[in-house]
C-alpha cells in the first residue's frame, strides 16, 4: 500500500477533505437523531431527494440541488405538522408520505427510459466531490455547531418529555422545526457524495454504537464523532485499495464498529 | 428554594371556569378550583374523566376558555404563575447516554452539555438534589435510576424555578408500597416546608384520604369537592368508585 501515492491525485486529496468534515458533522447529528427516535424521519428525507429532483427538472431549474433542498424542507415541515396533528402513529405517516413522495419524483425521472442517470444518487460518489463543495459543506458544518451550541439543550429536553419542556417555556414547536430543516438540509446537501440509500446508515450507525459505550451527553457525542470520524477514513482508504464504492465501504466499516461496541457492551454486562 | 418556618397562607391560585375541547368533543367545562399555599390538593377521578387533560391546561400544553387566577390575598395583586411540573414518566429507553446531571442542565442552564460538565453547575445541580437527598444520584444514567430515585430527581429539578405551584402525577410504575409511602411523606414535608401550593393527581384513594388538605372529584367537571371526608362521603364519590370506595 502507498499513501503517498494515494494523496497525489487531487480528487482523492479534495475527497479525503469532504471525509473529515462530513463524518463528525453526521456523527453530531447522529446523535440528536438517534436521541429523538427520528431514524425514519431522516430515512424519509433521503428518498425525498428524488422526488426533489424531479421537481427541478419539472420545473426546469439548472441547479437540482436547490430543488432538492427546497422540497425536503417543505417535506420534513409538512412531516413535522402532521405529527403534531396526530392523525396517526408517527412510522405510518411518514411512510405513507414519503413512499408517496418517491413513487411521484421515480415516475417524473423515468418518463422516457431516462432514469440512468440519475442512478448513481442511489450510491454517490464521493470522489466527485469539488473544491467550492467542500467549502459549502464547512459552511454547512458551522451553521450545524451554532446550532448545536444554542439548541443543544432545549433539544434534549424536548426528546426527553415534550410537556416538562413547554412548562419550562422552551419553544417546542420552533426547536422541532428548526432540527428538521437542519436535517433535511444537510441529508439532501450531502446525498450526492453519500448516496441515498447509504445515507441513513452514515448518520444512525455512529451514533448508535456510541450509545453502547457511552453514559452521559459528552462521551455519547465524543464517541459517535470518533467512529464516524474513524469510519469515514478508514472506508475511504480501504475503498481505494480495493476498488470498491465509498459509501458502502463506510457503512461496512461503521456497522463492523457497531457489532463491537455491542458485543462489548454484552460482555462488560456479564 | 428558600425554606419557611410558618406558612403565609396568603397566597391562592384560583382556575375560573375552565373548559378544554378538542373539536366537538367537550373533555373538561366549568372546572373551579381553589388552592392555597400550604396545602394539598388531590385530583381523583376515573380514567378518561380529564385529569391528564387539566394537567396540560394548567401547564399551557392546551388551549383553554376561562382563566387562572394567582394572587396575594394580603394586597390583592396578581403575579404570574410559575408551575414545577412533575411527569409520571420521563421518554429515556434503556441504555441512553443521558445522566442526572445532563437531564436537569439540559432544562435548566444554556451551556450546551455535550461540551462539557461545567463546574458551577454541577455544583448548583447538586445543591438542588440534596433537597431531596438525591445529591449522589448526580452522574447516574437516567434510565438506570429506580421510579423513587427518578422522582426525587424530577422533584428536585421542579424545585430550581422557586414554584408558587407545584404540579404533581402521582407515580404508578416503578414504585413499591415504601416508596409510595416516601413519596408522600415527602409531599407532606414540602408542603409544610416550603410556600408552595400543590396539586396532585392521584390514583391511590387510600393515600388520599391519609394526606390530602383538599379532595376534587373530577368527571369533566367538577363533581364533588372538600375535606377527604367530606368526598369521600358524597353519591357522587360512591357512583364513581362503588360503595367500599376502592377504586
Amino acid at each position: 500500500m502507498d499513501f503517498a501515492a494515494l494523496f497525489q491525485y487531487s480528487f482523492m486529496r479534495i475527497a479525503f477533505l469532504a471525509v473529515l468534515i462530513i463524518t463528525p458533522l453526521f456523527g453530531l447529528l447522529g446523535t440528536m437523531i438517534v436521541t429523538k427516535k427520528m431514524a425514519y424521519f431522516s430515512d424519509a428525507l433521503g428518498h425525498s431527494a428524488i422526488t426533489g429532483i424531479a421537481v427541478g427538472v419539472i420545473c426546469g431549474m439548472q441547479n437540482t440541488t436547490v430543488s432538492m433542498v427546497i422540497f425536503a424542507i417543505v417535506f420534513a415541515l409538512l412531516l413535522n405538522w402532521i405529527n403534531a396533528k396526530a392523525f396517526a402513529s408517527t412510522d405510518t405517516v411518514i411512510s405513507v408520505f414519503s413512499s408517496c413522495a418517491l413513487a411521484i419524483g421515480l415516475a417524473i425521472l423515468s418518463r422516457g427510459g431516462n432514469f440512468s442517470q440519475y442512478s448513481g444518487l442511489l450510491v454517490g460518489d464521493i470522489l466527485s466531490i469539488t473544491k467550492g463543495e467542500v467549502i459549502a459543506l464547512l459552511v454547512v458544518f458551522v451553521i450545524t455547531m451554532i446550532f448545536y451550541l444554542i439548541c443543544y439543550n432545549a433539544v434534549t429536553a424536548i426528546s426527553i418529555s415534550p410537556i416538562l419542556a413547554k412548562s419550562r417555556h422552551i419553544p417546542v414547536q420552533l426547536m422541532e422545526n428548526l432540527f428538521a430543516v437542519l436535517v433535511a438540509v444537510i441529508v439532501t446537501f450531502s446525498i450526492k457524495w453519500v448516496g441515498i440509500l447509504i445515507i441513513n446508515a452514515l448518520l444512525i450507525l455512529p451514533a448508535a454504537a456510541a450509545r453502547n459505550v457511552s453514559k452521559n451527553a459528552r462521551t455519547y457525542t465524543g464517541y459517535a464523532i470518533i467512529f464516524s470520524m474513524f469510519s469515514g477514513i478508514v472506508g475511504l482508504f480501504v475503498s481505494y485499495f480495493t476498488n470498491v464504492a465509498t459509501g458502502p465501504m463506510i457503512v461496512i466499516v461503521a456497522s463492523v464498529i457497531y457489532f463491537g461496541t455491542l458485543l462489548g457492551q454484552k460482555l462488560n454486562l456479564k | 428554594m428558600k425554606k419557611i418556618i410558618k406558612a403565609c397562607g396568603f397566597h391562592c391560585i384560583k382556575v375560573n371556569h375552565l373548559g378544554v375541547s378538542f373539536g366537538e368533543q367537550v373533555v373538561l367545562e366549568d372546572v373551579n378550583l381553589h388552592v392555597h399555599c400550604n396545602s394539598l390538593m388531590a385530583i381523583i377521578g376515573q380514567n378518561g374523566a380529564g385529569k391528564s387533560t387539566l394537567v396540560r391546561a394548567l401547564l399551557g400544553d392546551v388551549p383553554y376558555t376561562g382563566n387562572v387566577e394567582f394572587r396575594d390575598i394580603k394586597d390583592g395583586h396578581m403575579q404570574k404563575l410559575k408551575i414545577g411540573y412533575v411527569p409520571q414518566k420521563l421518554n429515556v429507553d434503556k441504555n441512553t447516554p443521558l445522566s442526572v446531571y445532563d437531564l436537569i442542565a439540559s432544562y435548566q442552564f444554556r451551556f450546551p452539555v455535550f461540551l462539557a460538565k461545567k463546574r458551577d453547575l454541577y455544583g448548583k445541580i447538586k445543591e438542588a438534589l440534596s433537597v431531596f437527598e438525591a445529591e449522589d444520584l448526580i452522574d447516574r444514567q437516567v434510565c438506570n435510576l429506580s421510579g423513587g430515585q427518578l422522582q426525587r430527581v424530577l422533584l428536585s429539578m421542579s424545585f430550581m424555578d422557586e414554584p408558587h405551584l407545584l404540579l404533581l402525577d402521582e407515580p404508578v410504575s416503578g414504585v413499591d408500597q415504601n416508596g409510595m409511602d416516601l413519596f408522600y411523606e415527602t409531599i407532606s414535608r414540602i408542603k409544610d416546608e416550603y410556600d408552595l401550593a400543590i396539586i396532585l393527581i392521584s390514583h391511590d384513594l387510600d393515600y388520599v384520604r391519609k394526606y390530602a388538605d383538599q379532595v376534587v372529584l373530577l368527571d369533566k367537571s367538577v363533581r364533588a369537592s372538600g375535606s377527604p371526608a367530606e368526598v369521600y362521603g358524597t353519591e357522587a364519590f360512591r357512583e364513581t368508585f362503588g360503595a367500599g370506595g376502592d377504586k
